[in-house]
This record gives C-alpha cells, structure tokens and sequence, in this order.
C-alpha cells in the first residue's frame, strides 16, 4: 500500500464503518456490534501501522483528492499524531468490545444509533488529529461534537438535558473558534498549518491576530473543559450511558488539549505564545486551578461516575499545566499524560459499568467488602487504575506527574510544584476511601443500606464477575498502565522526543 | 574511587520476592507451599546479597542500569558498600522473621495470610530496592513502593483502630513521598545530578543559602517520616496495632530503617559533609534528633503496652542514627551505622518476645507479666539480652554501636550529646528492666500452666539474640559489619 494512503485510511476506516451500520442493521438485526468492533480493530491496526511507518519513516503527507495545498486540504501524520492516534483508537476498540453487554442492558434498542455516532465521533477525533489545515480542523470538530451530544443524550432521563447544555456550550465554543480562526485567516491569508507556520514566523504580532488566538483558546478550552468552562462536564458523564461516558471521557477532551498543542507549538513559534502574550501561562494556571477544583470537588462526591468526572477536570488540568510550561520537559508531561489519562480514565469508567451491571449502581456509600467478593477481577482492576490515578510508581501516572514535577521546577514555577503535590494527596483521599470500602468494609456496617451484607443474589455464593467481554478490556487497560509505567522511558524516548517542536 | 561493574545481581535480589509473590498468590489454598516460597525467596535474596560481600569488600561496585531517560536521570540500582550493608541486616533477618511469621500466624489461626505473605514479599522487594538505589529517583520509587506494600500488613486486622492507624501511616507516607519527589526534581535542577556520591552532589554547587536549607528541610521531612523523627513520628506507635511479625521486621527494621538509611544518604551522599556544617544543617538534625531519642524515652516509660513501649523506644533508637549522621565525625558516623545492625537484632528478638507473650498468653501489657518468666523462660530470657543491649551494657553489640555515638560526640565537641545517650542509656534501662524484673522476681498464680511459646517462634527469638551476643563478641563474623560501616563513614567524610 502506498504510505500516503494510509493516513487518509484512518478516519476513512471508522466513518465508513458509521455509514455502513445503518444499512447493515436493516439487512441484518444486531450486527450492529460486530461491524463496530470489526471497524475499530482495523482502525487501530491501521494506526499502529501509522505509527511504525511515521518512526521509521517520517512524516506522512496526503493530499486529499490531489488537491495542493494552501488551498487544498493536506492531512499530516507526524509522530504527534501518528501516536495521539494510536492511543486514541486502542482505547475505543477497547471500550467499543466492552460495550456489547452494557448498551444490551442499558439502552435496549439503541445499539444502532450508538455505535454509528460513536464511529463518527472516533473517526473526527482522528480527522483532527490528522489534519494539516485549520478549518478542516473546525469541520472535524463539529461532526466529533454532534456525535457526542448524540451519544450523551443516549442514557436516562437526565442525560438529554445535560446533552443539550454541552450542545449549546460546545456550539459557543465551536463559533468562538471559528471566529478566532477568521482572524487568523484575515491576518495571514492561508488556513494550512505548515504555511501559516511559514506566514507567522515572518509576521509581527497584530491585535486581531491576537484576537484570534485568545478566541480560538477559549473556544477550545471550553471543549477541553479546562476550568471555569468546564461546567458541562460533570453532569454529561454522570448521566450519559456507560460506554458513551467510556468513549468521550479518555479521548474527547484529550483531542482538544491537542488542538491547542498543535497551535501553540508547531503552528505558531513556540516562543510567541509564551511572549508575545501570555497565553501559554495563562492556561497554565487555569489548569492548576482546575487541578485543585476537580480533585477537591472529588472528594464530595458519592457517585462513583461523578467522582470520576469531577477528577477528569483535574487530570486535564495537569495537561493544561504542562502546555502552560512551554519547555520540553512540560511537553513530555503533557503528552505522556495524555496517554495516561486516557487509559486510566478508560480503565475507571469502565470499572464503574462493571459494577453499574452487576451491583445496579455506582453508589460509592453502598459499596464494600462484598463487592470484591463478587467482582475480584474488576476490584483489582479497579485498584491498578487508583493507585496510578493517584501517581504512585511503577504505575503510568507516576511518571507523567514526575515530567510535569520536573519541568515545573526548571521552570522555578513553585505554585505548579505544590499544586502537583497536594492534588496527588488529595486524589489519594478519594481513591483510597474507595480502596478502603471494597476491600475492607464489612457488610454490616452500613445501616442504612443492609440488604447488601452477603449479597443474597449469587447462587455460589461468591464469585458474579461480569462476562469476558467486558472484563477483558477493563484488565488490558489496567494491565497496559503497568506496562506503559514499566515502558514509559522507551516511549519517551523512540516517540515522545522525536515530535517536539525545535525551539521549545 | 572505586570500581564499578555491571552486574545483574542487584536486579535478581530486589525481584526474586516479586517472583516469589506471584508463587504465594497461586498457592493460597495449600500453607505449606505458600511458605515455602516465602522461605526459598527469603534464603535466595540473603544468598544473593552475601554473594555481593566479597565484591564490596574488595572495592567494587555492582550496578545495574534499568532505564535511562536521560543523561543524569535513570533507574540504576548500585550495590554500594552501604546499600549491601542494609541490605544484610533487611534480608537476613527476614528469614527469621518468616519463620517466626508460620509460628505466629498459625498458633493464632490468623486470617487473610495470603494477603501477609504476599504484601511481605513485596514490601522486603521494595526495601531491598531502596538499600540498592542508585540514586535519589529510584530511591524515590522504591520507597513509595514500600509504603504501599505494608499497607496491608498494617491494616491486616481489619479493625477500625487498624484502618485508622492504616489511613495515619498512608497520610504521613505519601505526604512524605510527594515532598521527596519534589526535592528530587529541586536537586535535579540544581546540582544537575541525583546519583548518590559519597561526600554529596551539593558540593561545589551555586546555590543561594536560603534554597540550601528549604531543601534540606523538605528531605528531612520526606524520609524523617520512615525514620520516626519527632514530630513526624506518630505513625509508629499506632501501626503497632500491626501483627508482631509485621511491628518485629517492617516497624523495626525494614521499613523503619529504610527511613534512617534514607538520612543517612541524604546528609551523606546528597548534601555531603561540607554543604552540611557549612549551613549549620547537622546542627538542625542534631537537635531533632536529640529531642527525639529524649522525648520518645519519656514517653515510652508511661506505655503500659508492651508493643507501644517498644514502638516508642524504636524512636528513640532510630534517632541515635540520626545523631550520628548529624555528628559528621568518624567514630560518630560509624556508630550511627553500624547501629542500625546492633539495634535491628536487638529490636526484632524484643519484638519476637512480646509476639510470642501475646499469641500464647493473650497478654499485651506489661503490668500483667508478672512471674511470666518461670512460665516462659527462653523468652525473657532473650528479651532480658535485647534489653541489656540496648541499654549499652557489653558484651551484646548495641554496646559497641553505643561506645561509637559516644566518642563521636567528644570528637565533634558536643558533650551534651555525650550525657544525652548516658541519659538514654538509663532511660531506656527504666523502661526495659522493669519488663525483665516482673518476669522473673514476681511471682503469680496466672502462668502457672503456661509453658514456653511454640518452637517456631522461639528458636529465631533466641537465634536473634544469640545473634546479638556473639556480634557483639566478635563484630565482624560473618558479615563484617562492623567493617563496613566504619568503611562508609570513611567514605563519606573523605571526600
């Protein structure tokens, strides 16, 4: 296969697999699944590919319908993307396997719309990925929106409301972005990123270019939910179905903290955005403060689902505050994160619809020690994924958070140091209380819940672990922290060194 | 300078009991082979360690590079001639302590001893992984690993006073290991360096006084809670609500001194002699140290637990490494070294005796012990030795250890240190002899129909403090202890 074809491949593999779902479902009922699955797993073979093929040979540049570029659309696959699009479509195959029984039991009849927009979504997440031109980048980002509000919408009653406030905020941030992007446009004449990188660096800094860049950052901070825009967040995971929380949580977010990467690092100087004005910085503090908002918020929460949301805040604050860095060591945290996140959260997510199908709820005051007796496998899952969260060697999460460290005290940035510290304390608080509980806690102690002692509904007696389709993935993903914590030199340095930005 | 070559000894030491974890989880239903790993592992780290003697002996240094991730920053582990010394003491007295664990958990017909075995095995990995540590990030991680690892031993009752005392111990831990994180990156960015050297990375440094001192603080306070230095110590006495085994090994040896070993580097390898006096930093660690073993010998006295008395005199133990490491000065460096072998072996056969009081009689407190001597006479009988060691009475080794404190402190020209151990040494007499003296010169009708402990708790019991009568005869046989830590002290002062 000609190298280039293969990065048009990628989202074309998943978008097909969307548009094929509806027609198959008519043909054949219930085969919605298997095409969905089938689809991802040769997407995310494709992105290895990628991958292999971008290490060895360099970027990979396509030209969509032969098009030149600036006024053609180009699609890039550097190593940024090639291993942002590894991750992203590993973690979605899992999650895609893990969904047949959830979406079976939890949103009877809906299998088909659901796994068409989830394809859609997945595939936009990857056309961003990708691409090489700016407003290419809006068109993605809009069809990866309304996926997600349709698949938030998916769940119980609550879950179209809270669907409908991401639909209005996304929208606002999706035209604020749009409008950056017109001014950018305005300024520099060429929406291609490898030319406006040419356009800039020649450039002098003027007011609506500015302009344009603090409106695109705003416009996607508020898609990444980076705090005060993050007011969606909570409300859309807690209430959307299992595995469209599972989908958007790890990537979604992830993708658009990209946008911002690609624009800031490789679009525009990277020393530009740290000096000329300091919007590099100021993300960087957003994101501390989120850090802090999102795991004390955290410790509140007795939904297990919500808990988890309010912690995504956080971790996406971390990845803000390695951007706000603008040094290699915060680039290599930031990016590491990324990947870290999105399999612990994947991991954690898909915990919680293990026990949302076998306990019927996520209550965390409700769960204790009968819940490991039922689910060991998942309790144990659960546990790797806790104590990485939490930044505890040889887990991943260790190592990003020893980079973000790192790179913060090269920075002599001592509020991001202490922010660093006391969020993992206080992740500790509210990931050990829950270690604590399903390990530990008697039955019995809870009063107000006393039906739970012994768990009368298991004919054995003990083990009611959920089936292997949906146990696999959720052990994959809790076992791959161990290997990326054990791996995570290798990866920084074959992937991670080569794509930073000369001049960081 | 010494040689150093590329072995993966150090590499098969700290992850043979990983492997044997994996043999302990799969064999939870049949005991026997469950312990059978834990002893073949246990016999096959300390055969590994003492196959590095010779070598360290002689001059050379193990290493075994794991990961680079960048030049300067990497996993390595280094058998150094402190880190086989640690080493010794931590895997050697494991295998003690595994057996005195069969004998413990099953006179008691304790639960969950799947989950013991297997959190032992990790937790001495974890140690044996500190003592190897290369440098200050490996350390780092080693460390966080042993904290985790003892966790469930701390917590194994299951009581709500163990998950209190587990929450405390996890509270202090994880904060203190935050705060060497992020010393390390400080380091890092300031020397340029974090491998350990001997005579420190903080040498010839530019570094402004004040980001000097706040440094040394923030590593005091992350490894000054492993080592129970007041007041970071309170963990200590509340995780002695742990089963004796794990309060013997982790809580006066492994985990304990791992916190003392990590001061010991920190003054010796990380700041070094002359960035210390220059400062006025050992003075600083001196007076916590000095506050320590005063107040935590006061303190032990009102403990009627036996296991509380004995946590408390740990701290107070603990800090007499501490002093000697703040000393700086040859005799005093070596005795503060040398002590945590002395007091390992004294300390674990006290532990093991009380253990061994509890499992039998059901008796926690010293005021119930009377006569309990005639009953059990092994065991006071060893515990009578431990405690005349620790006091400093000859020939058991803690007097050795003692008599180098002592002359450190005249070397330095500090003779309050000098009455500070005297003081001690009578202190801790108050609080140990009373233990011996109501064992055997008070009669009482309730151990009339005891006898001695279950043999597999007696024999190491007494095999410890045995141990600690004939090292003391002859401090070097067998492992050259004695030598080694007079070998380190020279090592760190010379350069």
């Amino acid at each position: 296969m000609n190298p280039p074809h293969l990065v048009i491949l990628i989202p074309l593999i998943f978008f097909s697999g969307a548009l094929l779902i509806p027609l198959l479902e008519r043909w054949r009922h219930g085969c919605a699944y298997g095409v969905a699955v089938a689809s991802a797993a040769v997407g995310a073979l494709v992105t290895v590919a990628g991958l292999v093929e971008v290490s060895s040979g360099g970027t990979l540049r396509y030209q969509v319908s032969g098009w030149a570029p600036p006024i053609g659309i180009e699609l890039v696959l550097d190593p940024l993307s090639a291993f942002l699009s590894v991750m992203l479509a590993s973690v979605a195959l899992l999650v895609l396997v893990h969904s047949g029984s959830v979406v079976r039991r939890e949103l009877p009849g809906k299998a088909m719309p659901l796994y068409s927009t989830a394809l859609l979504l997945v595939g936009a997440l990857l056309g961003i990925t990708i691409t090489g031109d700016l407003f290419n980048l809006y068109v993605f980002l809009e069809i990866s929106s309304l996926a997600s509000y349709a698949l938030l919408a998916l769940g119980d009653r609550k879950a179209p409301v809270s669907a409908f406030r991401y639909l209005i905020l996304g929208t606002v941030g999706a035209s604020f972005y749009l409008l950056g992007l017109g001014f950018v446009f305005m300024t520099t004449g060429s929406l291609n990123m490898a030319d406006l990188k040419l356009i800039l660096s020649n450039l002098e800094s003027s007011p609506p270019l500015l302009v344009g860049l603090v409106l695109i950052t705003t416009g996607v901070g508020l898609k990444m939910a980076l705090f005060p825009m993050h007011g969606w967040l909570p409300d859309a995971y807690t209430y959307a179905s299992s595995t469209a929380t599972a989908l958007i949580a790890p990537i979604g977010t992830k993708i658009a903290a990209y946008v911002l990467i690609r624009i800031f690092f490789f679009v525009l100087d990277p020393g530009f955005a740290s000096g000329e004005i300091p919007l590099t910085t100021a993300i960087g503090y957003l994101g501390a403060a989120g850090i802090l908002w999102g795991s004390i918020l955290a410790i509140a929460q007795t939904d297990l689902k919500r808990m988890l949301a309010y912690s995504s805040v956080g971790q996406i604050g971390y990845i803000a505050l390695g951007i706000g860095l603008a040094s290699p060591m915060g680039f290599i945290g930031a990016i590491l994160h990324m990947v870290n996140h999105a399999v612990m959260k994947g991991c954690l997510f898909l915990v919680s619809a293990n026990f949302l199908s076998r306990l019927g709820h996520a209550d965390i005051r409700r769960f204790n020690d009968s819940t490991r007796v039922h689910m060991p496998w998942t309790a144990a899952g659960f546990t790797m994924a806790a104590l990485s969260m939490i930044g505890l060697p040889p887990f991943a999460g260790f190592f990003s958070k020893w980079y973000l460290i790192l790179g913060s005290v090269e920075e002599s940035n001592w509020v991001f140091v202490a922010v660093i510290l006391i969020s993992s304390l206080l992740s500790a608080v509210y990931f050990f209380r829950l270690i604590e509980r399903i390990y530990l806690r008697s039955p019995g102690r809870d009063s107000k819940y006393p039906d739970e002692a012994g768990g009368a509904a298991a004919p054995d007696g003990g083990r009611e672990e959920v089936s292997a389709s949906m146990l696999a993935p959720t052990l994959i993903l809790a076992s791959a922290l161990l290997v990326l914590g054990l791996l995570n030199v290798w990866i920084v340095n074959r992937l991670i060194q080569p794509m930073i930005p000369a001049g960081l | 300078m010494s040689d150093v070559f590329q072995s993966n000894i150090p590499l098969w030491a700290v992850s043979i009991s990983l492997l044997a974890t994996l043999g302990i989880l799969v064999s939870g239903r049949k005991p026997n082979l469950r312990e059978f790993w834990t002893l073949l592992a246990g016999l096959i780290k300390f055969g590994l360690v003492l196959s590095l003697l010779p070598s360290v002996r002689a001059g050379k240094i193990a290493e075994c590079v794991l990961l680079q991730v960048s030049p300067g920053i990497g996993l390595s582990l280094r058998a150094d001639e402190f880190g086989v010394f640690f080493a010794l003491v931590a895997s050697g007295l494991w295998i003690f302590t595994s057996i005195y664990s069969i004998g413990y958990m099953r006179s008691n017909q304790e639960l969950k001893q799947t989950r013991y075995f297997a959190s032992f095995a990790v937790a001495l990995s974890a140690t044996l992984g500190v003592a190897f540590a290369g440098n200050l990030l490996t350390f780092v991680i080693f460390y966080e690993m042993l904290t985790l690892a003892t966790y469930p031993l701390v917590i194994h009752k299951e009581t709500g006073e163990a998950l209190r005392a587990g929450r405390q111990y996890l509270a202090y831990s994880l904060t203190a290991g935050v705060l060497l994180l992020a010393g390390t990156a400080w380091i890092y960015n300031t020397a340029g360096t974090i491998e350990f050297q001997p005579g420190g990375i903080l040498g010839g440094v530019e570094a402004a006084p004040n980001a000097i001192r706040c440094l040394f603080f923030v590593f005091v306070a992350g490894v000054g809670v492993k080592a129970g230095i007041m007041p970071l110590h309170s963990w200590l006495p509340n995780a002695m609500v742990a089963p004796t085994p794990v309060s013997a090994l982790l809580h006066a040896v492994a985990v304990v001194k791992s916190g003392v070993f990590g001061v010991v580097r920190v003054v010796g390898f990380v700041f070094g002699p002359e960035v210390m006096a220059e400062h006025g930093l050992n003075l600083i660690l001196a007076v916590l140290a000095g506050a320590t073993v005063l107040f935590s010998s006061l303190i032990a006295l009102q403990q009627d637990s036996l296991k509380r008395r004995l946590a408390y005199s740990t701290i107070g133990h603990l800090s007499y490494t501490v002093m000697g490491a703040a000393l700086l000065t040859p005799e005093g460096l070596t005795g503060g070294i040398y002590h945590i072998s002395t007091h390992a072996v004294m300390k674990i056969t006290l532990f093991f005796c009380a253990g061994a009081i509890y499992v039998h009689t059901h008796k926690q407190n010293v005021s119930e012990l009377d006569g309990i001597g005639r009953a059990m006479p092994w065991t006071i009988g060893a515990f009578t030795l431990g405690s005349l060691g620790l006091v400093g009475i000859p020939p058991i080794n803690g007097f050795f250890s003692k008599w180098f404190l002592c002359l450190g402190s005249l070397q330095a020209g500090w003779p309050m240190v000098l009455a500070l151990f005297i003081l001690s040494g009578l202190l801790n007499a108050a609080y140990l002899l009373p233990v011996v003296y109501r064992g055997f010169f008070r009669k009482s009708e309730e151990f009339a129909k005891f006898d001695e402990a279950p043999p597999l708790m007696v024999v190491p019991l007494c095999t410890t403090a045995a141990l600690a009568l004939v090292l003391g005869l002859f401090p070097n046989l067998f492992f050259d202890f004695f030598e080694l830590a007079s070998g380190i002290s020279e090592m760190i002062l010379a350069s």
